[in-house]
C-alpha cells in the first residue's frame, strides 16, 4: 500500500546539515517538519569528523573572522566565492557558541573557554604562521556534534522517518514540491507532498578504493537530481585527505599534526619542509597530499611496495596522545596493529570530500543554471550542497563549519519560504519513476553483478581519476564509466524479499555513484588547468584567464553537458599560493 | 586464509523460525568481520541482511554477537578470531531480519532520560565556563554510540526488557555530571523507578561488551551514589 505524508518543511538526511536545518525549521512556529534518513540518526558519518570546527573565537591567540576568510578564500584556490566565505567566517563563530549552549562538551582551556588548536591552512594574519583555530572535544568533535543535535531533536520533538532511501524528487513547474522514498522495512513507496525539501545527504566518497566515507556515501541526492535537469557545480575538486590509515583509508584526524605530528618519507625525511617551508606539515590537505604522491613516486615511499608515508607522533608526550587523540590511537592499533605512541604509523591519501555539490545561492536555495535561477521550494546543505565556500580545495575543520552555519540557513530559509506558500499539487504518477528504477532492478537479466561494477568502478577512479590526473587517463575514465553504466543495466538483485532488501538498495546506490563519477570525470576531463585538488599533469599551472570559473554539469540524454559561471570575487585578488 | 562462518538467518517473509548458514571462504586475517560479511553478501548471497555504515567504529550500526561476545563487525579482525566464525543478532530486541534487530524499545529508553541538556538560565554572549577537571568527570560517557552491545549483552535487560538498560544509564551520567547542566533532579526520577538504575546487578557485562571503552558499571555506580546523596 502506498503512503502518502504532508509536511511544510522535509530535510533529507539526518547528519550534521539535516539536524541542524531541522532545528531551525522546527523554531518556526507556523511549519511542520519532518526528517528522513536512509539510516537512523545518529548513524550519520558527520559523527566520524574528528579534528574541530574552525571559528575565530581567539581562545588560544589573537584571531579574527576576515584571517579565517582568507585562509579559505586563498584554501580554495580563489575558487570560493569570496563573500560566502566572508559570511561563513563571522557567521561560525555565533553557531559554535550555539552548540556549546547545546551542552556540546568541547575540551577546555585552562581558563575554562573552547579549546583551539592548530590545523592546516589556517594562519595568523594572512599566511604568516598557524594559528589555533579549531574548537575541538578530543578527536570526536563530529561525534559530539552529531549526538548533540541528535539530542536537540529529541528535546524538540522533531518527526524521524529513518531507514528510509529517497529515490525521487517531485519537481513540478520548475518547482520543487516534496520526495519520494522507499522504506526498506516494508518495500514500500510513501510520497512526502511538501512546500520545502532541504537535501543534506552527504558526499559520494564510495566510488573511490580507497576512502575515509562509510559505505552509506553514494551520493543518491547529487544522482537523483541531475536526472532532473538540475547540474552539479565543481564535482571535480575532489578532496584527498593526506592521512589515511595504509589501504583501508580511515581517517587519521589532520588535528595529528595539529598537536606536532610530523609525515616522513622512507628516509625519514619530514618532506614537507621542501614543499611549504613556512607552515610545513600544515599545508592544505591538496598539497600535502600530492607531496605524499610525489615522494612515493620518486622511490621515497616505506614498506614493501614502498607505496606509504610514516605519520611519526612518537615525539609527542603520551599523555597528549591519549587525551586529545584517543580514537585514532586506537584506529591504528586495532586495524594496523601499530601503537603511534612508540612507532610512526602507516598512512596514504584517502578519498575524503567532495567540495562540488548541488548549486545553491548563499541562502542555500537550488539553482538550476549559471544565471543564479532558483528552483522554489530546494534547498541543500552540508557537503551534497555546494554555496562555492570550499571552492577548489576545503580546508580542515570547515566542514563541521559548514553543516552548522548553512543547516542553519536552510532550516530558516526553508521555513520562511513554506510559511509564506501553499501547497503546490503534485501529479498522480509522482512514483512512476521510483517505482520504475525498483522494477528494472529486480527484472534485469542478471549477468552481471553489482560488486564487481562497484569494485572495477573504485579501482580505476582511483587510478585515473584522484590526486593526479591527465587527459589520456580523464578520457579513458569516461569511456569506462560509459562501459559500466551500460553492463549496469544486467545487474539484478538475488533478493526477492519486501522486507529490509538492503541488496536492492545497493543496487539502487551503485546506480547512483556511477552518475556521480561520470559528472566528476567529465568535469576533470573539461578543466585544463591545476586549481586545488585538481591536479592536472599536462596543464600544471593554474590559469586563471580562461578557468576562473565554476563548473555545471547537466545531464545530456546519455551523456553529459558542461557549462561555466563565474566566481565571486571580492577583495582577496588571486595570487599563486604558497606557504 | 580459509574460514568458516556460521549465520543465524531469519527472513519473516519465509521462515518460521531461525535457522544457521554456513560459509566457507578464503579473506585475509587483516579483514574485518564487516568484510567478511560483504564478501559473502557481494559474491555468495545477496540476501544476506546486516546493517553498517562507516566501517570503524564510530556509527554504531553493526553490533553483533561474534563469537558469543558482543562486538562490533567492523571493529573486529579476523585473526583476532581464527578461523571459525560464528555471528548472531545481539539479544533480548526483536529481530527483523538475519542480523537485524528493532531497535526502537532501545531508543525508548534513551529518550526516556531526557538525553538532551538542560539549563534554562539565559546563554551567555559567548561560552559557558567549565574548566577541563569537571569537563573530564565525563568524558568517557560523552564516547557512547548507541550502538546497543551494552544493553544487549546485560543478563537483567534479558530477563526484563522493560529495565532501561546501561546505555540509557551511560548518557544520563553524561549529563548529570556535566557542571553545566540543571536537569538531574528529573533525570534521577526516571533513573529512580523499578525500571531504573537500581535494576543492575553489576554483572560487568556491558563494561566488557563496550566497543568504545566506556567503564560503564563504574559509571552506574558513580550514579547510584549520586541518587544516594542527593536522597540523604
Amino acid at each position: 500500500m502506498n503512503r502518502a505524508h504532508k509536511y511544510d518543511v522535509i530535510v533529507v538526511g539526518a547528519g550534521g546539515a539535516g539536524m541542524m536545518a531541522a532545528r531551525y525549521a522546527a523554531q518556526n512556529p507556523n511549519v511542520s517538519v519532518a526528517v528522513i534518513s536512509k539510516l537512523y540518526p545518529t548513524r550519520s558519518h558527520t559523527g566520524a569528523a574528528q579534528g574541530g570546527v574552525g571559528a575565530a573565537l581567539g581562545n588560544v591567540s589573537e584571531d579574527h573572522p576576515e584571517w579565517h576568510a582568507f585562509d579559505t578564500i586563498k584554501g580554495g584556490d580563489y575558487l570560493t566565492d569570496q563573500d560566502v566565505a566572508e559570511a561563513f567566517a563571522e557567521e561560525v563563530i555565533e553557531a559554535v557558541y550555539e552548540l556549546e549552549h547545546m551542552g556540546l562538551p568541547f575540551s577546555r582551556t585552562p581558563e575554562g573557554r573552547i579549546a583551539q588548536r592548530k590545523f592546516g591552512g589556517h594562519t595568523r594574519e594572512f599566511g604568516k604562521s598557524a594559528v589555533e583555530r579549531a574548537c575541538y572535544a578530543a578527536d570526536r568533535t563530529g561525534h559530539m556534534i552529531l549526538q548533540t543535535l541528535y539530542q536537540q531533536s529529541i528535546k524538540n520533538n522533531v518527526t524521524f522517518f529513518n531507514e528510509f532511501h529517497v529515490l525521487d524528487v517531485i519537481l513540478v513547474d520548475g518547482e520543487c514540491r516534496g520526495v519520494i522514498a522507499y522504506e526498506l522495512a516494508t518495500g514500500e513507496l510513501h510520497t512526502f507532498h511538501a512546500k520545502s525539501t532541504i537535501i543534506a545527504s552527504g558526499g559520494f566518497g564510495r566510488m573511490f578504493k580507497v576512502t575515509s566515507n562509510a559505505h552509506a556515501l553514494t551520493g543518491d541526492l547529487t544522482s537523483i537530481v541531475y536526472r532532473r535537469g538540475i547540474p552539479i557545480e565543481d564535482p571535480e575538486f575532489f578532496q584527498f585527505h593526506p592521512t589515511g590509515l595504509y589501504k583501508i583509508g580511515v581517517l587519521l584526524t589532520e588535528g595529528a599534526r595539529g598537536e606536532g605530528g610530523i609525515l616522513r618519507n622512507s628516509e625519514g625525511e619530514r618532506f614537507m619542509e621542501r614543499y611549504a617551508p613556512t607552515i610545513k606539515d600544515l599545508a592544505p590537505r591538496d598539497m600535502v597530499s600530492r607531496a605524499m604522491y610525489l615522494e612515493i613516486r620518486e622511490g621515497r615511499g616505506i614498506g614493501d611496495e614502498k607505496d606509504y608515508i610514516h605519520l611519526d607522533l612518537t615525539h609527542i608526550d603520551a599523555e597528549i596522545i591519549e587525551e586529545r587523540l584517543p580514537d585514532i590511537t586506537e584506529f591504528a592499533r586495532i586495524y594496523l596493529g601499530v601503537d603511534p605512541i612508540k612507532e610512526p604509523v602507516p598512512v596514504q591519501p584517502t578519498a575524503h570530500y567532495a567540495m562540488g555539490g548541488i548549486p545553491t545561492t548563499i541562502g542555500t536555495e537550488v539553482i538550476s543554471d549559471g544565471n543564479n535561477t532558483i528552483v522554489p521550494g530546494l534547498y541543500a546543505a552540508g557537503e551534497v550542497g555546494c554555496a562555492s565556500l570550499h571552492g577548489a580545495n576545503r580546508l580542515g575543520t570547515n566542514s563541521l563549519g559548514d553543516l552548522i552555519v548553512f543547516g542553519r540557513r536552510a532550516g530558516i530559509n526553508a521555513a520562511k519560504y513554506a510559511a509564506s506558500v501553499d501547497y503546490g499539487s503534485i501529479p498522480a504518477d509522482n512514483q512512476d519513476l521510483a517505482k520504475e528504477l525498483i522494477a528494472n532492478a529486480r527484472s534485469a537479466s542478471g549477468k552481471e553483478k553489482a560488486s564487481i561494477i562497484r569494485k572495477e568502478l573504485q579501482n580505476t577512479m582511483m587510478d585515473n581519476a584522484s590526486v593526479f590526473r591527465t587527459e589520456e587517463t580523464l578520457s579513458e575514465q569516461c569511456r569506462i564509466i560509459k562501459e559500466l553504466k551500460a553492463r549496469y543495466e544486467h545487474v539484478n538483485v538475488e533478493d526477492s524479499g519486501q522486507q529490509y532488501n538492503t541488496e536492492l538498495m545497493e543496487v539502487l546506490e551503485l546506480g547512483f555513484l556511477l552518475d556521480n563519477a561520470e559528472q566528476l570525470a567529465h568535469a576533470a576531463l573539461n578543466r585544463k588547468e591545476s586549481r586545488g585538488a585538481h591536479s592536472r599533469e599536462d596543464y600544471k599551472e593554474r590559469n586563471d584567464d580562461e578557468w576562473l570559473k565554476h563548473t555545471l554539469v547537466y545531464k545530456d540524454g546519455d551523456g553529459v553537458r558542461i557549462e561555466y559561471k563565474p566566481v565571486t570575487l571580492g577583495k582577496y585578488e588571486p595570487k599563486p599560493r604558497v606557504y | 586464509m580459509q574460514i568458516n562462518v556460521k549465520i543465524k538467518r531469519f527472513n519473516p517473509e519465509s521462515d518460521s523460525r531461525p535457522y544457521w548458514s554456513e560459509y566457507n571462504l578464503e579473506v585475509r586475517g587483516s579483514d574485518r568481520v564487516l568484510d567478511v560479511l560483504n564478501q559473502i553478501k557481494w559474491e555468495m548471497d545477496g540476501s544476506l541482511t546486516f546493517r553498517r555504515s562507516c566501517a570503524h567504529g564510530i556509527c554504531g550500526s553493526d553490533a553483533m554477537l561474534i563469537n558469543g561476545v558482543n562486538r562490533l563487525a567492523c571493529k573486529l579482525l579476523v585473526k583476532d578470531l581464527g578461523d571459525s566464525i560464528s555471528i548472531e543478532p545481539i539479544r533480548g530486541l526483536p529481530v527483523l531480519k538475519d542480523l537485524i534487530v528493532d531497535m526502537e524499545p532501545f531508543f525508548d529508553s534513551y529518550r526516556a532520560i531526557m538525553p538532551y541538556f538542560v539549563n534554562e538560565d539565559p546563554a551567555p554572549p559567548r561560552e559557558r565556563l567549565q574548566s577541563p577537571e569537571d569537563r573530564e568527570i565525563f568524558d568517557a560517557t560523552t564516547k557512547c554510540i548507541l550502538c546497543a552491545a551494552c544493553t544487549t549483552s546485560c543478563p537483567v535487560f534479558w530477563t526484563n526488557g522493560r529495565y532501561i538498560g546501561p546505555a540509557a544509564i551511560v548518557n544520563a551520567h553524561r549529563f548529570v555530571f556535566d557542571s553545566r547542566d540543571q536537569g538531574t533532579p528529573q533525570r534521577l526520577e526516571v533513573l529512580n523507578q523499578s525500571t531504573g538504575l537500581w535494576r543492575c546487578r553489576t554483572a560487568y557485562n556491558c563494561t566488557e561488551a563496550c566497543p568504545r571503552d566506556i567503564p560503564i558499571t563504574e559509571a552506574i555506580e558513580q550514579l547510584k551514589r549520586e541518587a544516594m546523596w542527593r536522597r540523604a
